[in-house]
């Protein structure tokens, strides 16, 4: 049977989560207390403006004709008008991106460099000293708020030792790389508690595994036993968990940039908020839950690359 | 608490089983982290609820003489803030409102997504699906983002932060409460209260429930924790509670401003915020412990 053969119903579940989120945050700018356009308009209300609200949003027409006008202006790209900006809300995000997706890649990379090393040798020896330290240590950083982490990380290594700079996001890519270093720490910490969780179970249900048993029979080297057999198999069993917490790095992303003030989506976010930007609140949500969903159908399809055994569990 | 659990089945199970297994760690030593988080946690709920009585100054008292003191600064036990403002009151009585988060929120969602999740693993079919689409979509979004935005609609204040928690936070309780009732509903002893006629809400809480909780009630412990650190971070960037009322995120961003030269106004809320998620977190490993002792 091939690999993929549930494909298309993944596709299908696919298409219904997106419909799904289409509507939540259609239905976002519905919880906003009083006359919308109003709201969206702020200080720069005029009576024109308003009309033009009410017909691009359509809100003297039924609500599933202006869900309608919503899913239209989005097929064609248009997110709305970001009056704080002056700009389309479109315009104003893609502006905001980059930063984003090189802290989310970054702390990812960083965040399983560090935990795939100690969560393996944790679960090989169970008990240890590594075993014992990292999870004092993981019980710590799983109660510590990733703002404040990162506020103190730039206490020790921006203000004591002056390693790294306090915020700003640098110049080029290796700029970028020195710039971003702490604030993709500080993601990747938090990450890492998970991932060195699961990956020191797997290793060690891994290890008791009869195949494991069988592989030390025929003679095969333990060095070469734990590596071809031990470690990739347990690295399997936490692709999920990785691509399912990739949800938390994006949380995470948010916060971190305030703290290192990086122009990226996060901090574009949140003084969206303040500002009362409403088009450009509903553009990011939307824009970060279709990244997670593509996120988790990369990951679905990953595993079953990986592991012929998935393949045929996938639509379920 | 300890006496409560020394009897109950599992608890001697266990015993018999650990012995046989013979291991020597005693239940006594077992217990350990379940009693050291709840002592934890009762000093942190003491402590707040008798900050009057614990402080020497209220937490919004101004006091132009001693602006930026430092930890130890005599009258001022953890030091002051750029208004000289006393930074050990404005601690204790900032914990009300992010305590006052992890209980409300936590517990509300609690019961919400468990009877959720428990009607949907129980009717199975069209309700079933109709829910568990729903939480597909939650799990959609990342986490923070989604409070962000609805607090945004809503407006910044204390008491969204509550309404956006309930609207999202029950989804997990329900998934896992719905994957425990789908096991248990074709185990013997649900077919037996079925054989003998009981109604379904019967068999649902006096028989499922019972049998099941024990997942989302250690999970409400980690809950718990995400909550406190929700509270913290949305107070830090500027959505949650409004200035000057003391809350341990707000705090800590205002810190920021000074961290060059008062380091003290943003490490130690931040500490504040450990220490209750530290205690949530032993408790929920204890409870593990004494709940399903068979998954170590």
């Amino acid at each position: 049977m091939n690999r993929f053969g549930s494909f298309p119903r993944r596709i299908a579940q696919l298409v219904i989560l997106l419909f799904g989120i289409s509507l939540v945050t259609f239905f976002l700018l519905r919880l906003i207390p009083g006359d919308p356009a109003l709201a969206i308009l702020g200080s720069s209300y005029t009576k024109a403006r308003a009309v033009a609200i009410d017909a691009t949003l359509g809100l003297d027409k039924p609500i599933w004709t202006q869900y309608g006008l919503y899913m239209g202006r989005l097929f064609r790209g248009n997110l709305g008008f970001s009056f704080f900006y002056g700009q389309p809300a479109t315009t104003v995000i893609f502006n905001h991106i980059g930063p984003t997706v090189f802290l989310v890649v970054y702390a990812a990379v960083m965040a399983a460099v560090i935990s795939l090393p100690i969560g393996f040798v944790a679960g090989l020896h169970r008990g240890g000293p590594l075993d014992q330290s990292s999870r004092v240590f993981f019980t710590l950083s799983f109660a510590m708020p990733a703002f404040w982490l990162g506020i103190i990380l730039i206490l020790i290594f921006s203000v004591h030792i002056q390693a790294f700079p306090l915020s700003g996001f640098g110049r080029g890519f290796f700029g970028h790389l020195y710039s971003l270093f702490l604030p993709a720490l500080t993601i990747a910490l938090g990450f890492s508690t998970v991932l060195v969780r699961s990956l020191r179970a797997a290793t060690i249900s891994t290890l008791q595994s009869e195949f494991i048993d069988t592989a030390r029979m025929k003679g095969v080297r333990w060095r070469r036993v734990l590596w071809k057999h031990v470690f990739r198999n347990a690295v399997l069993a936490v692709v999920a968990v990785y691509g399912v917490n990739l949800a938390y790095l994006i949380s995470g992303t948010v916060l971190v940039e305030n703290v290192f003030s990086l122009p990226g989506l996060g901090t574009l976010l949140v003084n969206s908020v303040s500002s009362r930007d409403y088009p450009v609140v509903q553009g990011v949500t939307l824009l970060f839950a279709v990244l997670i969903v593509l996120i988790n159908l990369l990951t679905d399809l990953t595993q079953a690359a990986l592991d012929p055994r998935v393949g045929q569990e996938i639509g379920g | 608490m300890t006496a409560m659990w020394a009897a109950s089945p599992s608890e001697v199970l266990y015993k018999a089983a650990s012995k046989a297994a013979g291991r020597r760690r005693s239940v006594a030593r077992r217990r350990l982290p379940l009693i050291i988080g709840l002592v934890l946690l009762a000093i942190a709920i003491l402590a707040v609820t008798f900050a009057p009585l614990l402080t020497s100054a209220p937490p919004n008292k101004i006091d132009v003489l001693n602006p930026l003191a430092p930890p130890l600064t005599p009258g001022h036990l953890l030091g002051t803030d750029q208004f000289g403002r006393d930074l050990f009151s404005r601690i204790l009585y900032g914990g009300r409102i992010d305590l006052a988060i992890a209980f409300g929120a936590t517990s509300v969602t609690l019961v919400g997504g468990t009877i959720i999740g428990l009607v949907a693993g129980y009717s199975g079919g069209k309700i079933d699906n109709l829910l568990m689409r729903i939480v597909d979509l939650f799990f959609a979004f990342p986490f923070l983002v989604l409070i962000i935005a609805i607090i945004a609609m809503l407006g910044p204040s204390t008491f969204n932060i509550f309404v956006a928690i309930w609207i999202t936070s029950w989804v997990a309780y329900a998934r896992i409460m719905r994957a425990q009732v789908i096991v248990a509903k074709k185990q013997q002893y649900v077919l037996a209260a079925r054989a003998l006629g009981y109604s379904r809400t019967r068999v649902m809480l006096r028989h499922i429930l019972p049998n099941t909780a024990s997942a989302v009630i250690i999970f409400s412990m980690v809950d718990a924790i995400g909550n406190i650190i929700l509270a913290a971070s949305l107070g830090f960037l500027g959505l949650g509670v409004q200035p000057p009322t003391p809350e341990w995120g707000t705090m800590i961003s205002d810190g920021q401003n000074y961290m060059l030269t008062a380091w003290w106004l943003t490490t130690l809320p931040g500490l504040a915020v450990v220490f209750v998620g530290v205690s949530f977190s032993l408790i929920g490993d204890g409870l593990a412990d004494v709940l399903r002792p068979g998954d170590r």
